[in-house]
This record gives structure tokens, sequence and C-alpha cells, in this order.
């Protein structure tokens, strides 16, 4: 899907991959809304993308939130238009430091399912009509290998990333013949807050910054046809391919 | 008639009156028959407009009042309202006192983030006004969300929830009220449609407030309603029509759309307008060839858009018909399917 002149959502805008998706997305073209819940974080990546000339909006929002939901979508549409493009960026690690899950209170794994699941699951179902009734859109979820390999501590955050990844699976089935795609993708590791929160002790200058990877996972947006429906892609092992 | 005072558990579950002008019959149906109804190459036309919690309880230097926006204007920042007295949606619009005396000048105040100024007042009555707010784009609306609740009536048993006024692929929050035509219809339906040949385009139709509460306005609704009509739907209107397929729209706003954009020959245009038609009667139909929508009441503005579609012994009937069937009216009601076969 060509990016230019397409109407995009960004979860998890203000920071981090999220808000450098929003800056490559708008630096090609793309009416962007950005949604986080931190304002002034947020409201300054909307400022940087206007001044370089392209088109964002900032919504103050938390996806773990059930009401929030509709008024997100709707402001968005009032916006930018209907969306053709949903990313799935904005996700927890739980508590920090990370812990085992028989050190995992049921609130806190509870939490990390509300905001990295069921979040998705509820935006996804907003929007997802719409893109239908258009027959083009494409979902994307920003996943992590947490959710494939089973790394002692991520356990929380792992199980959400594989309920995710098998969400937009299983929609992409349901939806399949429509026109609307759905795929799953692990960015791999990046120098981000989420990364330090996660590995205070990682060496920094090892790790990609999100501006590469934003870059990299927008032309795959815009490439995405030539995926099937319902992938989860390694960005890693893409580049390894490539 | 009885009315549904609250959304289905399951919206698809409606019953579908299924009113045929041509033989003359009325029929008792469910939607999920609708695919077996229409045929390849029908066109089924939704109105893709999302639904803004339009009520907002709000104070001035003379009073509170209820302000129901009723629709846009030129700009994101101007709005037409309705503005209502002391009360709230429990009881008969028409039962409401009426608002303040509010000039032109006056400031509106919705919580402690959102004013808007009272621009006009509308000569023919006190309760419809131009209001500018005092901010745009993202601010605006996230105010708007914050602030605003369904508008809704006293047949209904309990306050609704933003999403009871959405429908499955409702996109920018052009309407004030609910398209309720298109709310039963979910995706899985459309689907079904579409595997039978049965197009589905749509139309963006700012469905406006359905009662003011003052018969000067009520006589007077729809009050004047923007639409826009995509090229991609007079595509599909252009295939229809081009292989005898019947087009359906889904709501009397999607007839208020197409009817409005269609010239004299009946060709559909793309583009956006503001609908000031009132169909009734004598209006002969030039785009549209039924409608799926609910079941109306004699004398209202809705049934008077039926007439145009078949005659009024046969509405009368039909009404009567859906009535000893227990049909359910109103919004989260039933629905009827006025279409020759």
């Amino acid at each position: 899907m060509r990016v230019e002149g397409r109407a995009a959502l960004v979860t998890g805008g203000s920071r981090g991959l999220g808000a450098a998706l929003g800056r490559e997305l708008a630096r090609r073209g793309a009416r962007v809304v950005l949604v986080a819940r931190g304002e002034r974080d947020l409201q300054a990546v909307v400022a940087e993308i206007r001044a370089a000339g392209g088109e964002a909006h900032g919504l103050l929002s938390d996806v773990g939130e059930k009401d929030a939901v509709h008024p997100l979508v709707g402001a968005s549409a009032a916006l930018v238009g209907p969306l053709d493009l949903l990313v799935h960026d904005a996700s927890t690690l739980g508590q920090v430091p990370l812990r085992e899950l028989a050190e995992t209170e049921c609130e806190d794994l509870a939490r990390v399912l509300e905001v990295n699941l069921v979040g998705p699951f509820r935006l996804t179902k907003a929007v997802v009509g719409s893109m239908v009734l258009r027959g083009q859109g494409l979902v994307l979820g920003i996943s992590s290998d947490a959710g494939v390999v089973p790394y002692p501590g991520w356990g929380a955050y792992g199980v959400s990333k594989a309920a995710l990844d098998h969400l937009m699976r299983t929609w992409a089935a349901e939806l399949e013949g429509t026109g609307v795609r759905l795929l799953s993708l692990d960015p791999g590791e990046m120098d981000t807050a989420m990364h330090a929160e996660a590995m205070p002790d990682a060496d920094r200058s090892r790790l990609r910054s999100p501006a590469e990877v934003a870059a990299r996972i927008v032309d795959l947006v815009e490439s995405a046809e030539s995926v099937p429906n319902g992938s989860r892609l390694d960005l890693m092992q893409l580049a390894r391919v490539a | 008639m009885k009315p549904a005072v609250w959304p289905r558990e399951k919206p698809g579950e409606a019953r579908l009156l299924q009113v045929d002008p041509g033989a003359g019959t009325v029929s008792d149906r469910r939607l999920s028959d609708l695919p077996n109804l229409l045929r390849a190459p029908d066109l089924l036309v939704v109105n893709d407009a999302g639904t803004l919690p339009a009520s907002l309880v709000a104070v001035t230097s003379r009073g509170r009042v209820e302000v129901r926006l009723a629709g846009p204007g030129e700009t994101d920042r101007d709005w037409t309202a309705v503005l209502f007295g002391a009360g709230s949606w429990r009881q008969r619009t028409e039962d409401r006192p009426l608002p303040p005396a509010l000039a032109p000048g006056e400031v509106i105040r919705f919580g402690d983030a959102l004013c808007a100024e009272v621009r006009t007042v509308s000569p023919a009555s006190p309760r419809l006004v131009e209001l500018r707010f005092d901010r745009e784009g993202a601010s605006l609306w996230s105010a708007l969300y914050r602030q605003g609740r369904p508008v809704q009536y006293s047949h209904l048993c309990g306050p609704l929830a933003l999403w009871h006024i959405q429908t499955a692929f409702g996109s920018r929050p052009w309407a004030v009220e609910m398209p309720s035509a298109g709310r039963p219809l979910g995706i899985a339906l459309l689907g079904q449609l579409r595997r039978r040949g049965v197009s589905i385009a749509s139309v963006t139709h700012a469905a406006g407030l359905s009662s003011t509460g003052d018969p000067v306005l009520d006589a007077g609704l729809p009050l004047p309603e923007r639409f826009e009509v995509p090229p991609a739907t007079v595509e599909a209107v252009e295939v229809a029509r081009r292989a005898a397929g019947r087009v359906v729209a889904v709501g009397t706003s999607v007839v208020r759309a197409l009817e409005a954009s269609a010239a004299s020959d009946g060709r559909v245009r793309a583009g956006r307008g503001v609908a000031t038609l009132r169909l009734a009667a004598g209006f002969v139909p030039r785009a549209v060839d039924g409608l799926v929508t609910g079941v109306h009441e004699p004398g209202t503005s809705h049934f008077d858009m039926l007439r145009a579609f078949a005659p009024e012994p046969l509405l009368q009937e039909a009404r009567a018909r859906a009535e000893a069937w227990g049909y359910l009216e109103h919004e989260f009601g039933d629905l009827s399917l006025i279409l020759a076969a």
C-alpha cells in the first residue's frame, strides 16, 4: 500500500518506534494520527512532523481503556478521514524490573493483556468494518521475539505478543477476500526507552535506531501486498535474507 | 407499535418486514433473509458516517442548557445546534422547557476545557442557533468526545454508550444521530451479500436530529444535511443500472444523499453537497429503487419518504401487520425492505 495520501493511526506514538513510524509515514505523505498517554512527548512529535511539512495530529488516549476506543477512532476519522492503516505499537512490559511468572501478580498479567492484546482487539474491531466496506486497509501489530521464544522473565509480555500474532492471523483468515490485510511484525531490538526499561545493562551502541527500523517497516507496508495475509514478519530475518 | 427500548444484544437478529410494492404484498422475514431477497447485480448502499456523541450539557450566564449538535457548518468549529432547557433525554423533547434566551455573542461553557460562542439565533425558534467553538482540530474533537453523550429519546430505558450508536462500518463522525438502518448490518452479512453477487457501496451522510421539541422546527425536519458520494459509488450505481440491478438504500439518509446528487436522468454525481430536499409522496426517486429502513409511523418525515416508494394503503397495511406481528419501532427496532421483487 503506497502510504502517500493515506490516513494512518499509530498507537504508542509519543516515543520510540511509534514516534519514528509517525515521522516516517508523514514524511512519505500520509496523514497521521498519533496516540499516546503522555501529552508533552506527543505534542513534541506532532510539532516536529508539522515543522517538517507533514500532517500529524496527537490524541491523548489509553488504548487499554474500553471507553477510549470509539472516541479515539471517531476523532481520528474526523481529523484524517477513514483509516487506511492502523499500527498497534502501544504496549507495556508490565512490572519492571521484569519478573518470572511465579512472581507476576494476576492483576499485572491482566493489565499487560488489556493494553497489548485487548486494546488492539477493540481498536481493530472499531476500524476494520470501514476497511472492509472500502475493500482496502492494513492493520499491523508490532510484535516481539518474546512472543515466540520463552525468555524467562518476559512471560506476561511474551504471552501478550504471541496472542497478538494469533489475533492478527485469525482476523486475516476471517477477512480473506475482503481486501483488508492484517500482519504482525517483530521489529527486533532497538534503542528505545522501553528496551532500556527491560534491559538496563544492554550495550546501546549495538542497538539500531527506531528511525532506521521505522523506515524499513514503512517499506514493508508499501510492499505488503506481496506478503501472505496474516503473516508474522521478522524484520531481522528479512534483513538477513535480503 | 412498541418501541425498542434498548439496543439488541445481537443486532443481526432484527426482523425484516418485506414490502413489495410491485406485488402489493407484505411478508414477515428475518434480516438474515436479506441475501435471498436481493440478487446479482443489485447494489446495496450504506451510510458510513460514524455518530458523534452530540448532546452536551453546558452552562451560560443565563443558566444551564443542553446543546444538541445538529450538523456541521463551514469549518469544524462551526455547528448548527438545538438548545434545550432543564431536563434530560428521559423526558419527551416536546415536554422540555425552552432554553434560556441567548443572544449572539453569548458564551456557552462545556466543562472546563471547551467553550462556544452563539453566532446567530434563528428567527424561527430560539432553540436553533449557530455556534462557533473556541478550538479546532484534535483539541476540539477530543473535547467533544469527552463532553458529549449520545443524543437519545425518552422511549429508551437507560443511558446509551458511544458504541451503541455506531454501525459496524462507520467512520467519519458526521452523524449526530445514528444512521440506524445500518446498525443491524454486520460485516458477516455484508460478506454473504457480496458472495451472492450483491455489490456494497457507501455514501457519507450527516444524519441530523429527528426531533427538536419545537413544532415549527420539527415540521421542517430534516434540516439541511452535508453528504459525500465517492466516485466508487457512482461507478457502482452505473454498473448496477447497466445490468438492470436494483439500487437499494440502507436508510433514509442514503436516499437523501443519492437523490440529492442525482441529475434528472438519474445519474448520480460524485462529490460533496448539502441535501435540502424533502422527499414525500409526489417525489419520484431517480437513483434509488428501494430501501431498507425502520418501521415508521405515519405523519413522520421518514414515513413521508416511504410514500415515494410504495402506495400509502400498502404502507398502512404493512404498519398494521408489523404491529400485529410484534415488530418493534424506532432506532433500535426492526427493519423493513421496501422494494419491488
